[in-house]
């Protein structure tokens, strides 16, 4: 099948597309975070090849066994071994169609893949646990107290040399 | 997750952020990002295609490696499908079913904000509930109810 040009889109704008629904929905203006500072950097200490990679995921993914997460400003995240069996995952969340994601856990929680590449000598080990999270959290305050300190703190711990954040 | 990714490589580690929401991650700018155009649930790649999401996390990877300056987003070139006609129904009103109606309406599709536990299966629910029978669980952490 040839494409054509025509049919192609650029990226979706999805702050004005979601603003306008909210409020066609009749809710309260949505705060989205404006970044105005340059981010901090710090530079890689060594090739991919030999790091040690951690994995944080928002999308609501837990293994069984594991307290589900909440639909209301869950501010809470789980550890999950990053040896699991993939069968073992689960996905719930309020605002993104999870038919793939429970098919496949791999399309938001990219563990599979990323043993490929320890197995193809791209990456250098995994941390023996990744961290997922539920987004969607409306209070930045929240996100800024409580998540953020146990999770740097975790990252520390795990003694990474990267972490690869994958949101939803 | 903006925001957890600055704040980590504040701390000194680096960090990449996937994303297929191009202008909220660029809103949160964190330090090193690729943009994978995909709908919303496939940040990583699609279903029960091992060989493509290698291929995407083999080129993920080498952005985090190529990315040099603070803020820089990388592009990576797969395309969802052969057209993008499934951007015209993202967060897009729908049309009213009364024809007499001119306007589009949005149709609230997100489920209820509950604030307890949403199992996808009712053997999860079972299994967490005897996984933390009288025990603090050291891997749930954070809960807030």
């Amino acid at each position: 099948m040839t494409t054509t040009p025509q049919s192609l889109q650029p990226p979706v704008d999805y702050i004005p597309r979601i603003t306008a629904q909210y409020s066609g929905l009749g809710y309260g203006e949505y705060r989205w975070l404006e970044s105005e500072e340059v981010p901090a950097w710090t530079p890689l200490s060594k090739p991919i090849s030999e790091s040690k990679l951690g994995l944080i995921c928002t999308g609501g993914i837990y293994a069984s066994g594991q307290t589900a997460f909440h639909f209301k400003d869950d501010t809470s995240y789980r550890a999950i071994p990053t040896d699991v069996d993939l069968t073992e995952l689960r996905a719930t969340h309020f605002a993104y169609d999870l038919t793939d994601a429970r098919k496949d856990i791999n399309v938001v929680f990219p563990l599979e893949q990323l043993r490929s590449m320890i197995d193809e000598g791209a990456l250098g080990s995994l941390a023996p646990h990744a961290y997922t999270l539920m987004g969607g959290i409306y209070s930045t305050r929240r996100v800024t107290e409580e998540l953020i300190p146990a999770l740097v703190q975790r990252v520390i711990e795990d003694e990474v040399d990267v972490v690869l954040l994958v949101p939803v | 997750m903006g925001l957890i990714a600055r704040a980590i490589e504040e701390a000194g580690i680096p960090t990449l952020s996937m994303s297929s929401a191009r202008d909220i991650t660029r809103s949160a700018w964190p330090a090193r990002s690729v943009y994978l155009d995909y709908p919303l649930g496939h940040t990583a790649g699609r279903p029960n295609d091992p060989e493509l999401n290698a291929s995407i996390m083999r080129d993920t990877l080498t952005a985090f490696e190529a990315l040099t300056e603070p803020g820089a987003m990388s592009h990576l070139s797969y395309r969802w499908s052969d057209n993008d006609d499934w951007k015209d129904k993202v967060f897009a009103p729908v049309d009213s079913e009364d024809s007499s109606e001119q306007s589009s309406e949005y149709e609230d599709d997100r489920v209820a904000r509950h604030d307890t536990p949403q199992y996808q299966t009712e053997a999860d629910e079972a299994a967490a509930e005897h996984s933390h029978d009288g025990e603090e669980c050291l891997v749930c952490a954070g809960i807030d109810y």
